[in-house]
């Protein structure tokens, strides 16, 4: 099989994106880096680039779009739309990690000023209001009592985007100081952290450090049936200890891994790129870089 | 290297590993800077954040 044609497509090109193109690199895989800013997807016009495509945008609503016309066309796309789809709102990834009997913190959606307030007090005081699509921990809120309740989501009615008049409530879990990262490509759990902190935001954009964390049996069954039930591929599941019992708190789709490479001692820049290369050779075998993806890749130019 | 802040002209520090859509911060004002040019470099500042960026 001839070596793949390989694109990473960015908004912007960070630590992390900087030590998967040195991945690449030490394979001796040529990658050409594609800004989204720059990108155009011209339906009708036939020339073909790459044969994948490994997503490292910023910006999910680029990020589902360019997939979503790239996979139509056949091309390979790591990770795929679905997957994609699937974790950036929280209601579907919610929804689908219960449905498939994944444990969640018990979540309930209101859709109304009134309905959010009987939401909060169904789960009980405090509760946890989320905003449905958004990421390191902006915008998360913790709220201890009625009059909090009734200010935040009063607030929450006047912005702007409609996103948040979707009220995404959940019981509030008295986690330990920490919460467990869980780094899934395809079947395996390649490693995982604590992300620990004094607030009871865990997020390391919000200034949580790592440790590493074993990787127990017990996490690694749960990471793994949440990574299924979204879509699987490269993902980060979030999850949270109530007591003895491992809750899934969220699912990521585009990790950031910059503070868990070195204390886990796992290369998870390799790991991502070996994922990458084996999802392409199990997906299209041996027709990589042949006449058979002509008219795979058309009208792509960055 | 170094090139200027667009921001408030400190000398910003480039080395052979910076990329082109790499953001650097200004070690004097702290401003988000990106790397939109290498030949010969060039610094903007970067667009703020949107509402659904990073994980």
């Amino acid at each position: 099989m001839s070596d793949p044609r390989v694109a990473m497509l960015v908004s912007r090109v960070r630590v992390e994106e900087k030590l998967i193109l040195a991945a690449f690199s030490a394979r001796g895989v040529a990658v050409e880096v594609v800004d989204v800013r720059h990108l155009l997807v011209d339906t009708h016009a036939d020339t073909p680039r790459w044969d994948v495509v490994l997503d490292r945008c910023l910006q999910q609503s680029h990020a589902l779009a360019v997939l979503q016309l790239l996979e139509s066309r056949g091309v390979i796309t790591v990770n795929q739309h679905r997957a994609v789809a699937n974790c950036a709102d929280k209601v579907v990834t919610t929804a689908l990690l219960a449905a498939a009997g994944v444990p969640v913190p018990r979540t309930v959606v209101a859709f109304s000023v009134e309905g959010g307030l009987k939401a909060v007090e169904t789960v009980g005081y405090p509760a946890v209001i989320k905003p449905p699509v958004g990421s390191w921990g902006r915008l998360l809120a913790r709220v201890n009592d009625r009059d909090a309740a009734e200010a935040l989501l009063d607030h929450k009615a006047t912005l702007g985007s409609p996103a948040h008049h979707v009220y995404y409530v959940q019981e509030h879990v008295a986690k330990p100081g920490r919460d467990i990262r869980a780094f899934v490509a395809g079947g395996e759990v390649i490693c995982a952290v604590d992300r620990l902190s004094e607030h009871w935001i865990t997020n390391t954009a919000r200034g949580a450090s790592t440790r590493n964390r074993p990787v127990s049996a017990a996490i690694a069954d749960v990471a793994l049936r949440a990574a299924g039930a979204v879509g699987g591929g490269l993902l980060a599941v979030d999850l949270l200890e109530d007591g003895k019992r491992l809750l899934v708190s969220e699912v990521n789709h585009s990790m950031e891994f910059r503070n868990s490479e070195a204390v886990t001692g796992v290369d998870i820049a390799g790991r991502i790129v070996e994922y990458t290369l084996a999802h392409v050779r199990d997906q299209v075998g041996g027709r990589v870089g042949q006449a058979a993806s002509d008219g795979v890749l058309a009208g792509l130019s960055g | 290297m170094t090139m200027p802040c667009p921001e408030c002209d400190a000398a910003v520090p480039l080395d052979e590993r910076t990329v082109v859509g790499e953001v650097v911060p200004c070690p004097d004002c702290g401003a988000d800077l990106e790397v939109t040019a290498l030949q010969p470099p060039v610094l903007v500042l970067a667009p703020p954040e949107e509402e659904d960026w990073g994980e």
